[in-house]
């Protein structure tokens, strides 16, 4: 009998094991073992997200979303866009740039296994904040890594985000985005298909690079002198832009059954989960495929994480052709095995059986029910008196310092190091509410954006979640585009804890509950859990990745005002709502209250009423005032273009909640006088109040109230608002 | 009509958009040659794209250089043929010696993708004879490696020949160090040879061609291309 302490080590529970004896029928080998041990894994099997998960609405207004390593929808007749978010929040904080960078890398090769050509990277990258040197050495470290891999693989990284806050310290997030396009019949599965087919490994040469978690089995029990390696990958991106063209040149020749990349243990998932899903079996020799080291045990080999590698299930016949493709490209390319039809997946080393395991069982992990709940801080946080803080006394200092914090400051310093423009469809650069690319070959673009206000959601996760899509819907409107699907990143600590199962489990209700409310589809999505040290824990990061359509690529709007004499308004509600707000943390030192409130279907007609002013072509610009408020998205919209404004508030509200308050549902516009007649018209359809607050005019951001509570000069807050990182980062 | 190529390397990532700018935006007859075909028969422009050729991992442009076409583009050059070299295409014309100097590694230390402003500095070249001398140019740079140097013998030659075809520039065309965005001599952003035939730049004509890429001034390269050559010389 196995001794219990090699696949407890390999994160097996004791009645796994048994399971795993039964379905085979024996003991399994150390290949089968190791196997099990990863697709079982909450990496790859999610069997204690995926009951939840299963709850998560697919189907919206951009039809249809196809599920395969990515989703996807329609954005123009025809044409997918097919889109996947993936944390690497481990990797990247024990090794920051190749973590980052591998992450890249990953995520891009999900989107081009589906025969789509990646168009476009994201990022939402969490630190702690950047006075604590880790935090910088990390936030460094993370950028590098993303303009080392992004630069070099062509593919332009055109936005997402960067928040600070202490409770990423020891677990920083770094969750990437990719986005591609796929012709509607050119689109390909992650299935092997054909009982004869060829089974051929494409890419990179296989070492021993991230064996990692399955080390294990380097010990004792099995081979008692090999070295246990470091868990580190290595990414190539000149290997990867070869192994796109060549991967899309290959498809070309239809000749390809099915393609998947090797991201976690790469021949053991693709292997087991391509065969699983086309219900056939496979027969593959590992000793064919290309290694870079000696020696390498068969596990090893199945376990290895080596980058830059696929596998394609190639029609019988035609191996060489496609084969010819990728040695073009100076890429390997070979066939290690067969598809075969009994289900069983046979894995050989140099003819001798090494694991002989039926597919589905590989690709159906058990599932639990984790226990939930309600954590003990939770109650404590929300019942904080916000009614009696001081007023500051000058909110002109105030806004400086907000425009400043690191939270809302510019992220120049950030995208400046990434291509943002390659490929030629960046239309709305960084630096926007959302990016927006235009599709070749269309009139439409898309526009894209990550978004989650962590500290919203460690106050509510429900409300928190809410939010997040609202707030990612908004963005996309702000640039003219209606939402139509979002990828999810669900960063959480450890599920085993019922405190933080609750908190998973309540973000993914929220968020369950405001995908169906604004009909937006869950496309793919990643869990990543265990983000916590025994100091800290995260707060729960339920990250949306957005992507909207805009009917024509001339709708594009952004957030700067653009003329002088423009009116400048207001649409949506403001309340005194201090909650969870960057004023609060800035000012008051507090992350506490209740987050702001969200009515979704007032928040559906604010969107609506935005979109249809800016389809008829009558706003300049258009900014969701989110994170510091008014204050910062009237200063925002002054910084772009470098045009001041007067703005005249009412007095209902004090001086800090009018300008520091995040109430949701609100955008700042801009427009011609001339239009406001047709605006307000149309506002009072939409049943949205629309404000006057002033006009576009000067070098001067002003705001008066009863007496006059802000004066700055736009330069200032430039200096401040663009600067501070690059002081920061030194 | 002049008809151009786009020379296509292992880790080329702007040649697409070379194309596309070329063929779809200005209508100009254009086809990919790959890096190891020597055949640029019935070109007139040849251009270098930008990107990671050989990803760079040795130094910039170091291996492309001794890809088979680049000896078909030097013979192609010396025969008056036009050759452009974009971001790595200007780094490769450099290894290749088909222009003078080098790159350095950026000033700040890292890469830097922005819009920038040129000065057109030589109106006399087929490549901006579209242009007068003194227009101030709004066109992206993306690169670690932009740091262009001389040697003060090179520089004086460059200078006094009116080989300096761009240089940035503030926005009302002062040459000045802070819009400079890598540090290069003398705010350097595009050279030619001697010859007028062969021009490298830093900046990416190719993603500012398109009104809805935020500016068009990168046409003044393909419009100038499109000329008759007796017009620019």
């Amino acid at each position: 009998m196995l001794d219990a302490h090699v696949y407890r080590e390999l994160g097996l529970k004791d009645e796994e094991f048994r399971r795993i004896c039964d379905l085979l029928g024996r003991e399994p080998t150390p290949t089968e073992l190791a196997m099990f041990s990863v697709e079982w894994s909450e990496h790859c099997g999610y069997p204690r997200s995926r009951p939840l998960l299963k709850l998560l609405p697919r189907h919206g207004k951009f039809a249809p979303a196809v599920y395969g390593d990515a989703g996807a929808i329609e954005a123009a007749p025809g044409l997918l866009v097919v889109f996947k978010v993936e944390s690497h929040n481990h990797p990247s904080q024990v090794e920051p740039k190749q973590g980052a960078a591998t992450g890249v890398g990953g995520i891009i090769r999900d989107i081009f296994t589906m025969g789509a050509r990646p168009i476009a990277c994201l990022n939402s990258l969490h630190f702690g904040e950047l006075n604590r040197p880790l935090a910088r050495y990390l936030f460094n470290g993370v950028v590098d890594g993303i303009q080392f891999y992004g630069n070099c693989v062509g593919v332009p990284t055109v936005g997402g985000e960067v928040i600070f806050n202490d409770c990423y310290k020891g677990n920083c997030l770094v969750n990437v985005m990719c986005v591609g396009t796929v012709h509607k019949d050119r689109l390909v599965f992650a299935e092997a298909k054909g009982e004869g087919n060829a089974v051929m490994y494409v890419g990179s040469s296989t070492g021993r690079d991230g064996i990692g978690g399955c080390s294990v089995l380097a010990s004792h029990e099995f081979c008692e002198d090999d070295e246990k390696r470091p868990t580190v990958q290595i990414g190539d991106p000149f290997t990867e832009k070869c192994l796109i063209e060549a991967c899309l040149e290959a498809l070309d020749t239809g000749a390809i059954v099915g393609l998947k990349d090797m991201g976690a243990a790469g021949v053991t998932c693709t292997t087991s989960e391509m065969a699983a899903a086309g219900r056939v079996g496979m027969d593959v020799d590992l000793a064919i495929i290309p290694r870079r080291e000696e020696g390498m045990e068969p596990y090893e080999v199945m376990m290895s994480e080596s980058q830059e590698r696929m596998l394609c299930v190639v029609e019988r016949g035609r191996e060489e052709e496609v084969a010819a493709i990728f040695h073009k490209w100076d890429l390997n390319a070979v066939v290690i095995g067969r598809v075969t039809s009994d289900g069983i997946l046979r894995i050989r080393d140099q003819g001798a059986v090494v694991a002989e395991i039926d597919a589905q069982d590989l690709a159906s992990p058990p599932t639990y029910q984790m226990p939930a709940e309600e954590p003990a801080y939770l109650r404590q946080v929300q019942s904080a008196d916000l009614s009696r803080l001081p007023a500051p006394a000058d909110c002109g200092k105030v806004l400086l310092d907000l425009l400043a914090a690191p939270n809302i400051a510019s992220k120049e310093w950030v995208y400046h190091q990434y291509d943002h423009m390659v490929q030629t469809n960046t239309s709305v650069l960084p630096g926007a509410d959302a990016a927006v690319l235009r599709l070749k070959g269309t009139e439409r673009a898309i526009a894209v954006c990550m978004d989650c206000n962590p500290r919203y959601c460690y106050l509510d996760p429900y409300v928190g979640a809410q939010i997040a899509l609202a707030e990612a819907a908004r963005n996309v409107v702000c640039v003219g585009a209606e939402p139509a699907g979002i990828t999810d990143c669900l960063n959480f600590g450890n599920p085993e804890k019922p405190d933080r199962f609750w908190q998973f489990r309540e973000a993914v209700r929220g968020l369950v509950d405001a995908c169906r409310e604004f009909e937006v589809p869950v496309v793919s999505g990643n869990v990543s859990f265990y983000n916590e040290t025994p100091e800290d824990v995260i707060f729960p990061t339920p990250k949306v990745g957005m992507v909207g359509v805009l009917e024509h690529v001339d709708h594009r709007t952004s957030h700067e005002f653009k003329r002088e004499g423009d009116v400048v308004l207001l649409a949506g509600r403001t309340h005194a709502e201090f909650g969870g707000t960057e004023y609060l943390k800035q000012v008051h030192g507090l992350e506490a209250g209740r987050p702001p409130a969200l009515d979704m279907q007032f928040e559906k007609r604010v969107q609506a009423f935005v979109l249809e002013a800016i389809r008829a072509g009558w706003l300049s610009s258009a900014h969701d005032c989110s994170d510091g408020g008014l204050g910062v998205a009237l200063a925002e919209s002054c910084i772009g273009r470098r045009l001041g404004a007067v703005i005249e508030l009412p007095d209902d509200l004090s001086p800090e909640a009018w300008l520091f308050s995040e109430s949701q549902s609100r955008v700042v516009l801009s427009a011609p006088a001339g239009r406001l007649a047709e605006l307000q018209k149309l506002a009072a359809q939409h049943e949205v109040p629309l404000a006057v607050l002033g006009e576009v005019g000067g070098d001067r951001l002003v705001i008066q109230m009863a007496k006059t509570v802000v004066d700055l000069s736009v330069e200032e807050m430039e200096q401040r608002y663009r600067r501070s990182i690059a002081c920061l980062m030194g | 009509m002049r008809s151009f190529g786009v020379v296509v390397f292992p880790g080329s990532n702007c040649d697409q958009d070379c194309h596309w700018a070329v063929r779809e935006v200005i209508g100009a007859p254009c086809r990919y040659v790959w890096h190891r075909s020597t055949d640029l028969a019935g070109l007139d422009v040849v251009i270098l794209p930008g990107g990671f050729s050989y990803g760079d991992y040795l130094r910039t442009g170091a291996v492309a250089r001794f890809s088979p076409v680049m000896e078909a583009v030097a013979d192609f050059a010396a025969g008056g043929g036009l050759v452009i070299g974009i971001c790595n295409g200007f780094q490769i014309l450099l290894e290749a010696g088909l222009l003078p100097g080098a790159m350095m590694r950026n000033a700040g230390q890292q890469f830097v993708c922005k819009y920038v402003n040129l000065r057109l500095e030589s109106a006399a070249t087929p490549f901006t004879n579209a242009g007068q001398v003194g227009t101030v140019l709004r066109i992206p740079v993306a690169h670690g490696e932009g740091n262009y140097y001389a040697d003060p013998e090179t520089l004086a030659a460059l200078n006094a020949d009116g080989q300096v075809v761009f240089r940035y520039c503030a926005e009302d065309g002062a040459i000045t160090p802070e819009a400079n965005p890598n540090g290069s001599m003398d705010n350097i952003a595009g050279i030619c040879n001697r010859e007028r035939n062969v021009l490298g730049m830093m900046p990416h004509p190719e993603r500012c061609s398109e009104t809805l890429l935020n500016s068009t001034d990168g046409r003044l390269i393909w419009e100038s291309l499109l000329q008759p050559m007796a017009a620019s010389l």
